[in-house]
């Protein structure tokens, strides 16, 4: 960690963003000071808030003209010919280092390509803004980087738009963009966040392909510490625009310092923590559940949307069967596309089904009503994935809360339901003050447990919850998380979990379901599925997953890499 | 004046637009987008029929102070204005169809021969207002864009507003009174001056459209005398629509430069004019195109309150002709056949959209 | 005081943005209140020909009796224009009030029930608005007046003329905001609970769904002014007699421009312009602020570090939606 001055790439001093805002200026950054040296993967970790991505926008002088930079970025070529100080930089000089010197990778790929545009003809463009070569030659160059990051047939690709490219795809050609004028660093900004895990696994091989192979320095932007201990070499630890702990990563993970660090590593979930509180639960319940109705019971279940202009409809779900035992809580995995958002929109009556039976609390789901399916709806709670949309803006929390209380007339107005409001707030952990609140004077994590005193407010049988802590930063979500179990443990509720986090599940599920396109590939025990899965793809899902340990991670990684090419 | 708001407060993902699927669903989105046109049009021609004829029939109106009460009775009962309203509906929708659109009452002439006389000339007018529009408003609203405020900006969004805000009339008499009157560089008002009109009225194959009859002539002088009198018309007509064009290509393109994908093109380097005319500008495009498509109706609004400003002798200008003589047929013909084109040019403008969308296309 | 519209956004805008606002704000306060005081202002009534028994003589030149002159029909210039303004501002009044109404709820019930009636509102509503909107008023005034109109008349003929063209852009505006609101976590989070469709649209539709309604209502203002001056100057406005309208006093000045009359034509033209001006501009204004992408933003001052109140026991600060992506 000792490196010569000259020796870095970057070298960050005292730097300090502030924003102007409506509730007056906010310091993003306060006083970072970080030092990259060639070829290194520096991991810049915080939750929201933390400036982490204020940073990495910094450093490439982006960060928008109403924001004030103070201190130094100081960033130098690859061939150590020049160094450029960034901060308070001419627009010109910075233009001549963008994409020479220094490249940006973004966090969400489906946004950061122009959807009008070949992606051949944007990396050329890339090429043309630096060096005097012919629109050929720039697109050959192109068409010879698309193939290096791992297109396949390259010529054709270029040619193609954005909108025919899969999402882990198109990641790939913003690297190769990033890669193309072979910059000294790449800074990554959550290069993996909008990504299904097992596409994750891959970018993240990729981009640990351009440090080995080209020798490029990465300032990796995240708040996965299971991506920190797969690609990093060195972590910065920021919180609230300050850093707090600066260590290598085997350090950092081994023996933590900072009380926030410890903090944040001990709320990161893990595959196996549930394994123990499930098996004791299901041990306490297994006599009382055998012969009562299943709360909700799914039989050959298929669930497709129609086609628009007479196209094919689609098949969100396909023939899957599960049950949920009445205290049962089932934990609901796939990526993106699974349909496991679906089967729980169908469960709380908001989609159709199209075949097969579901059935929820007694009542057949295909072809119900809404007047039949109503009275039934008492017994449902549903919490919603982002608790910054289920509340409606204009209404305080009390009143979100009070809602079920009185659509269903067990109150009259929101002044008659306070009482039960404030004990319902109070059960999830939050002021009774906190009633007269609008939902955006809430934190996120406030607000879910507001989502959830809604959603219990009719003491219902059955909870859905999608993905409800996916929107929350770790240390939120290991609390709401808590308090769900234990808020299910007092009022033994079934419920449905449905994530993409096969971590999240297993620490709250006693059952784990794995859906992969619309099918459901495996079911079992946490036990079962996480310690022996049977299924290939569960079992790919499981090694993509990163874990928050680097000695570890590396036995994994080398095991994904087996598994992968076994299946070849 | 329609769709100024429109700019603003049209909801951001265009309604059509979004609906379309990707693939080889192109052409089948072509096909139900172009029979929309047929309820569209049939929809403005039976509103039009009925409100017109909710005051009586067009021959009272036309003729009521002048004839006596038996001669009225007469005409009404020849012309066939006395049968069920109902009756008379469906025959003006069989008589549509067959392109046929009665005779006019103050003139009694057919208001198909008028719709093809006058609409050339309306024609023209719209081309140079279209011009003027393209080459004021989009270079313009690139450049608002580009120096977001400050006060390059500040200038020409007043001026944008400027634009919009001066009824086109009020700015024709402006300039009329400046270049025609004070300063005396351009003619009053007309579309040539008697001269150059006799010579284009003798050519054998007129296409209505003076600048082609003027070349068509061989002479120069006409040609320039014709061109002269589209100037403040077509300047006037032409600013009405610039101003809004400025206006929307400010809003789009601000609002595609502060996408990810223009923050990653600055990223690579590209320089800052080149972002706001190539990787802003593109995708703006399809936006752009779809709304400029429903100026149409504020460009044939427009065309009324210029051509009768300039006594250009085009649609409007008879339009408000007939409308002074209470000559309501030949008003409903003008009205329906304007809902025709204004029906036509959005199923154009959508499929050009459709088409430079790659998404669609492929 | 954030709750008060127009004085929020004043607090919030910056630099040229509040000059735009505070430009179109004094026009508008400028407008409304001659409007109002009218019969105080002007020197003479709208349709005077004459004072004390002698008449003010056509196209007089501005004098001291005359400030702006006199038009080609006797009438005095200012006191035209001043009154003119009263008719005006009723027009819009009216008009403004009868589209929102239509339009708001036939947006709401066709966006959220959707089905055969949206389709066939929809349809209608767009062909209705690709239309020229002078042309329509046109038609729908001689359906209403056949083209004759005393004041009241007039103005009402003009505003439901007006308002015809007005309810397809409401409805547009409203019906998009309600399919999008019912999309909305918030809304599906009112159905799982099983809230009926009349308390889900009126407590969670109706009210969000509104919100950018003062913008649409400043421009849409202006679009009245001028159609209602564009109906005038073809003949299908308010009679003079009956009250003073600008758009007619225009028409009657085409042929004074030629002979080089000026003050007929420039003084009611630039009461329009300045009018619309004015209404535009507090309208884009209040649009502008509203839509974060193209607010203008104040420099953050260097060196004044202030810590954000942070709530509780969570990490995250919002203060409102738009600044999470800055901060993030």
């Amino acid at each position: 960690m000792n490196e010569e001055p000259e020796d870095c790439v970057l070298d960050i001093t005292d730097l300090r963003v502030t924003f102007a805002t409506d509730g007056g200026d906010v310091r993003a950054v306060d006083g970072l000071s970080v030092r990259v040296a060639p070829g290194e993967i520096v991991a810049i970790v915080g939750e929201s808030g933390s400036g982490k991505s204020v940073t990495a926008k910094a450093i490439l002088g982006l960060v928008p003209e109403t924001a004030t930079t103070s201190g130094s970025i100081r960033l130098r070529s690859r061939d150590r010919s020049r160094t450029t100080e960034i901060v308070n930089a001419s627009r010109s000089t910075l233009r001549a280092l963008r994409g020479e010197d220094v490249a940006m990778v973004f966090q969400e790929p489906s946004t950061a390509l122009n959807p009008v545009f070949t992606v051949g003809w944007q990396i050329a463009e890339g090429i043309r803004a630096h060096d005097r070569v012919g629109r050929r030659e720039a697109m050959r160059r192109a068409i010879q980087i698309l193939g290096r990051v791992g297109i396949p047939d390259p010529e054709t690709r270029a040619r193609h738009y954005p909108h025919q490219f899969s999402g882990g795809q198109k990641q790939r050609v913003i690297i190769a963009m990033a890669l193309v004028l072979n910059p000294g660093l790449i800074v990554a900004d959550e290069p993996t966040t909008a990504l299904d895990v097992t596409v994750q696994a891959e970018i993240l091989e990729l981009l640990r392909g351009c440090r080995d192979e080209f020798q490029t320095a990465i300032v990796l932007i995240t708040h996965n510490m299971g991506v920190v201990a797969d690609l990093a070499d060195r972590v910065v630890v920021m919180f609230d625009g300050k850093v707090v702990e600066q260590a290598s990563t085997v350090e950092l993970f081994r023996a933590p310092e900072a009380e926030y660090t410890k903090r944040l590593l001990a709320s990161v979930p893990r595959i196996g923590q549930g394994r123990d509180v499930a098996a004791a639960r299901a041990v306490s319940r297994a006599a009382e559940t055998v012969t009562v109705v299943p709360a909700v019971q799914a039989q050959d279940l298929v669930i497709e949307y129609p086609g628009r202009f007479g196209r094919a409809p689609f098949r969100a779900v396909d023939t899957v069967s599960f049950q949920i035992a009445p205290g049962e809580i089932l934990g609901l995995v796939g990526e993106s596309g699974s349909g496991k958002t679906t089967i729980g929109r169908a469960i709380a009556g908001l989609s159709p089904v199209s075949q097969g039976s579901l059935k929820v609390l007694g009542h057949e789901m295909r072809g119900i009503r809404e007047r039949e399916f109503r009275p039934a709806r008492v017994e449902i709670g549903f919490v919603f994935q982002d608790p910054a949309t289920s509340f409606n803006p204009l209404l305080t929390i009390a009143e979100c809360v009070a809602e079920p209380l009185i659509v269903h007339s067990r109150a009259g107005d929101a002044r008659a339901a306070r009482p039960a409001v404030n004990e319902l707030l109070e059960a999830v952990q939050l002021p009774r003050s906190f009633g007269d609140r609008y939902p955006h004077e809430l934190s996120g994590g406030q607000r879910q447990r507001a989502s959830l005193a809604r959603a219990l407010a009719l003491n219902p049988s059955l909870l859905i919850a999608d993905e409800p802590t996916s929107a929350l930063d770790v240390s939120v979500q290991s609390k709401v998380l808590e308090l769900f179990t234990e808020l299910q443990r007092e009022l033994k509720f079934a419920a449905l979990i449905i994530s993409h986090d096969l971590a999240v599940v297993d620490l709250i599920a006693d059952r784990i379901a794995v859906l992969y396109r619309g099918r459901l590939v495996e079911e079992g025990t946490g036990a079962e599925v996480l310690a022996s899965p049977r299924d290939p793809y569960t079992q790919r899902l499981l090694a993509s997953l990163p874990v928050p340990d680097p000695v570890q991670q590396r036995i994994r990684r080398e095991a994904l890499r087996g598994l992968l090419d076994g299946a070849r | 004046m329609t769709s100024e708001t429109a700019v603003v407060a049209r909801p951001k993902p265009g309604r059509r637009r979004r609906s379309v699927p990707g693939g080889g669903g192109l052409w089948r989105y072509l096909l139900i987008r172009f029979l929309l046109i047929i309820p569209t049009v049939f929809i403005l021609v039976t509103l039009v029929f009925f409100l017109m004829r909710s005051t009586g029939d067009p021959i009272t109106a036309a003729l009521g102070g002048r004839l006596s009460g038996p001669q009225l009775a007469e005409r009404i009962a020849a012309a066939g204005y006395d049968r069920p309203l109902m009756v008379q509906y469906l025959e003006y929708l069989g008589q549509i169809l067959r392109a046929d659109f009665g005779r006019t009452i103050s003139d009694n002439r057919p208001v198909t021969e008028v719709l093809f006389t006058y609409g050339a000339a309306t024609l023209e007018l719209a081309f140079y207002a279209l011009v003027v529009a393209f080459i004021v408003g989009i270079p313009l609203g690139m450049l608002a864009a580009y120096f977001r405020d400050r006060a390059p900006d500040a200038f020409l969004r007043v001026f944008a507003i400027l634009c919009y805000a001066t009824p086109v009339f009020f700015a024709g008499l402006i300039l009329k009174l400046v270049f025609a009157v004070g300063l005396k560089v351009l003619p009053v008002a007309g579309r040539a001056s008697t001269g150059a009109e006799l010579q284009i009225q003798f050519l054998p194959n007129k296409t209505g459209i003076y600048l082609i009859d003027a070349i068509a002539t061989g002479n120069q002088a006409v040609v320039n005398d014709v061109l002269l009198h589209a100037v403040l018309p077509g300047v006037t007509l032409g600013l009405l629509t610039a101003g809004v064009f400025l206006r929307l290509v400010r809003t789009n393109l601000i609002g595609t430069l502060g996408t990810d994908y223009v923050d990653s093109a600055r990223s690579r380097g590209v320089s800052e004019l080149r972002l706001v005319r190539t990787h802003a500008y593109r995708p703006a495009l399809i936006p752009i195109i779809t709304v400029m498509g429903l100026q149409i109706a504020l460009l044939l609004g427009g065309a009324v309150l210029t051509e009768t400003t300039f006594e250009w002798k085009g649609l409007g200008f008879q339009l408000a002709q007939y409308l002074q003589a209470r000559d309501f047929v030949a008003v409903q013909g003008i009205v329906v056949l304007l809902a025709v084109v204004v029906a036509l040019t959005n199923f154009l403008v959508d499929v050009i959209a459709a088409i430079i969308d790659p998404r669609v296309r492929y | 005081m954030r709750r008060i519209p127009i004085l929020a956004q004043m607090r919030a805008s910056v630099g040229l943005q509040r000059s735009m606002l505070l430009i179109g704000l004094v026009l508008t306060s400028v407008y409304v209140l001659t409007a109002i005081f009218a019969p105080l202002i002007a020197p003479y009534g709208f349709a005077q020909l004459r004072s004390d028994g002698v008449p003010f003589g056509a196209q007089q030149a501005p004098s001291a009796t005359h400030l702006w002159g006199t038009t080609v029909g006797g009438y005095d210039v200012l006191s035209r224009v001043i009154w003119g303004a009263q008719t005006a501002i009723l027009t819009v009044i009216v008009s403004v009030v009868l589209a929102i109404f239509a339009g708001i709820f036939l947006g709401l019930v066709s966006g959220y029930f959707g089905g055969w009636l949206d389709r066939i509102l929809v349809l209608v509503c767009d062909a209705v608005y690709a239309f020229p909107s002078l042309l329509l008023a046109i038609v729908m005034s001689i359906a209403l007046s056949g083209g004759q109109s005393s004041l009241w008349g007039g103005i009402l003929a003009a505003s439901i003329s007006i308002t015809v063209v007005f309810i397809p852009q409401y409805f547009r505006v409203i019906r998009a905001e309600t399919v999008r609101i019912k999309s909305e976590a918030y809304i599906e989070s009112a159905q799982v609970i099983g809230t009926r469709a009349p308390r889900i649209m009126a407590r969670h539709v109706l009210r969000n769904a509104t919100r950018t309604l003062p913008l649409i209502l400043t421009l849409n203002s202006s679009e009245a002014l001028l159609t209602l001056a564009g109906l005038g100057f073809l003949g299908f406005g308010i009679e003079p007699t009956a009250a003073a309208e600008w758009g007619y006093d225009l028409n009657k000045a085409i042929s004074d421009v030629t002979s080089g009359i000026w003050w007929t034509s420039v003084y009611p033209g630039l009461a329009i312009v300045l009018t619309v001006l004015g209404i535009t501009l507090v309208g884009e204004s209040l649009n502008d602020l509203a839509d974060p992408r193209l607010r203008g933003r104040r420099a953050a001052a260097d060196g004044v570090p202030q810590a954000p109140a942070t709530p509780a026991s969570d990490v995250q600060v919002v203060s409102a939606g738009k600044e999470q992506e800055v901060v993030n």
